[in-house]
């Protein structure tokens, strides 16, 4: 262990100090003690949450047969797919637009791309409620095109993200490389499907993800999106721990906290644990 | 790259195939809601569900009574609050991480990643079951106290009276602690990717030359980091001061913020136009944060 090397500590390994490691210790025990205890208290035997009584799994098998709760988490991962679809290709090009492109605006066309990262989610909520109530965009659509209305909303904030993501990526692209491609006969598809699109893959699904769980995670502008009928995963959990906290709160929590841990295994497994250290 | 930049004029096609869905979905699913609720701010209520846009003020006159002025600065001294705090947990780990050995970082990273990708909603109820009255929060307060009061014995003092449970939640405390808790993660990766670019051989110049650690950190690292500080700064401030699930879970009647204060006017108060006032005073607020920082950042380069 390094903990217990005994060769000198360099001026620059402040990783090697001891107060140094207690406060990452510290810091890392704060992020995941809570977490941590919800799972584990996801198993607990008791209506109250906080005295172990036993290992059970009740608690999934009704969170599981709460119709409610499972359409609520239908309908958030439908939302998340559509979203990311969406904000994919949107964002994808508006990102080669602005980075090929030289146009009138161009300034304030970018501008306004980033504002929707920067307007807080409560007064993106309110304009989407106010927007749709006045066209009256219709509510009472069978599934899924009752999620229309949240899933436009949540496109909205998702793709300049993306956009943000994938312009980064082809920062590094050598505009070389499509010369080429053209002179050796490739058509303007051609280039763009074989040199350009490889050469974004790793930006496309870095920002695939992070509207993916941008889309999961949102609960203010859905709140004020959604119709009396429409209830995704965190509208639902969030009535359940304002008005009734249950244990299948917490088994439902955990089901979610086990999908994003998936979500990073499928994208380290993708692209490295370096790669998207280096995404953020 | 600005030479390989095609004019628009002279491809006209490919740009309006590759330009025209992302504007076009802009304009009309985020400039047309944004502008009709600025012209509904300068409305009145005309009925139960209708908005005459009179080009009334009095929406903003209302929005800048004491009232509501004080819990636009309340909020704002909360989130400040919450960053200074971030920024003090989170400098250190920053600095550990950069320091790390290469093979360790990018785990320490996505360590400190996977919260921040965890739903806010589940973090927040996660902290919330922690610090209730029978929270492990009070308990672990309790054993503190409880150990207390057996010193005292020991050296023949009465022993305290028993651990009542203190009230954790739903009160500011609770808010700052929540939003400390969710925001942590927005501070650390701007401060790392900012330490991570510093060249580190000016630390050990400066140290071989006799400064100690915090002469360095101050006179050297400080300095050359400081304008991704401050974009840390930025990044935890503006959804902090925006922050409408924490306060709304964990603070009590009194720790309402800002964005509760609009939530409250288009949900129960059924009060749009001034709803709308509010939320662009808001948006007016972050447009301010970011044109300063945005001004000390052209002052530092042009150093």
């Amino acid at each position: 262990m390094a903990l217990f090397n005994r060769t000198p500590v360099a001026p620059l390994e402040y990783t090697r100090k001891l107060w140094m490691r207690s406060w990452v210790a510290a810091t890392m025990f704060f992020l995941y003690a809570p977490l941590l205890v919800l799972m584990i208290f996801s198993f607990n035997d008791s209506k109250r949450n906080v005295v172990w009584k036993g290992f059970t799994l009740k608690y999934y098998e009704k969170a599981l047969n709460n119709d409610s709760l499972v359409e609520a988490m239908v309908n958030s991962l439908t939302i998340a797919g559509l979203a990311t679809v969406f904000s994919l290709v949107l964002g994808a090009l508006a990102a080669v637009m602005l980075w090929r492109f030289k146009f009138p605006f161009k300034g304030a066309v970018e501008g306004t791309m980033s504002l929707p990262i920067i307007v807080p989610e409560i007064c993106l909520g309110v304009a989407f409620l106010i927007f749709f109530a006045k066209i009256e965009w219709p509510t009472e659509l069978p599934w899924p095109l009752n999620l229309s209305a949240i899933t436009i909303a949540h496109i909205t904030f998702c793709f300049p993200f993306v956009a943000m993501v994938v312009r980064s990526r082809l920062a590094s692209f050598n505009i070389e490389e499509e010369e080429a491609a053209k002179d050796l006969g490739a058509s303007e598809w051609q280039t763009f499907r074989d040199i350009l699109l490889p050469h974004m893959k790793p930006g496309l699904i870095a920002g695939a993800l992070l509207a993916f769980t941008l889309s999961l995670d949102d609960f203010v502008i859905t709140f004020f999106t959604s119709g009396p009928d429409t209830i995704t995963f965190p509208v639902k959990v969030y009535s359940m721990v304002r008005f009734s906290v249950t244990p299948e709160v917490n088994a439902a929590s955990t089901i979610l906290i086990l999908l994003t841990i998936i979500l990073t295994a499928v994208a380290l497994k993708l692209q490295g644990v370096k790669a998207i250290a280096d995404t953020h | 790259m600005a030479g390989g930049l095609q004019d628009w004029k002279k491809h006209k096609r490919p740009f309006a195939a590759i330009a025209g869905a992302p504007l076009l979905w802009l304009l009309l699913f985020f400039l047309v809601p944004m502008a009709i609720v600025w012209l509904y701010s300068f409305g009145e209520n005309a009925g139960p569900a209708d908005i005459a846009i009179s080009g009334t003020l009095d929406n903003y006159k209302r929005a800048i009574e004491w009232l509501y002025l004080s819990i636009f600065l309340k909020s704002l001294a909360v989130a400040a609050l919450v960053t200074l705090i971030c920024l003090i947990i989170g400098f250190p780990v920053a600095m550990a991480i950069t320091f790390a050995a290469p093979k360790w970082r990018p785990w320490l990273l996505l360590g400190i990643m996977l919260p921040f990708w965890t739903n806010l909603l589940i973090r927040t109820y996660a902290l919330m079951m922690l610090m209730g009255t029978n929270g492990y929060a009070n308990k672990g307060l309790g054993a503190l106290w409880d150990g207390a009061s057996w010193l005292r014995t020991l050296v023949g003092m009465q022993p305290l009276e028993a651990w009542t449970p203190v009230q954790l939640l739903y009160n500011n405390f609770a808010v700052v602690l929540g939003l400390v808790y969710v925001h942590l993660p927005f501070m650390v990766l701007p401060l790392y990717s900012a330490l991570d670019r510093l060249d580190k051989s000016l630390i050990e110049a400066s140290l071989d030359l006799g400064a100690g650690h915090l002469r360095t950190l101050m006179k050297i690292v400080v300095p050359l980091a400081g304008p991704g500080i401050l974009a840390g700064v930025m990044i935890t401030l503006i959804p902090a001061l925006g922050a409408y699930l924490t306060p709304d879970l964990m603070g009590g009647t009194e720790s309402q913020m800002i964005a509760n204060v609009i939530e409250r006017q288009f949900k129960r108060a059924n009060d749009w136009p001034f709803g709308a006032a509010l939320s662009f005073l808001l948006i007016y607020a972050m447009f301010i944060l970011i044109a300063l920082q945005s001004m000390r950042r052209d002052k530092g380069d042009a150093r």
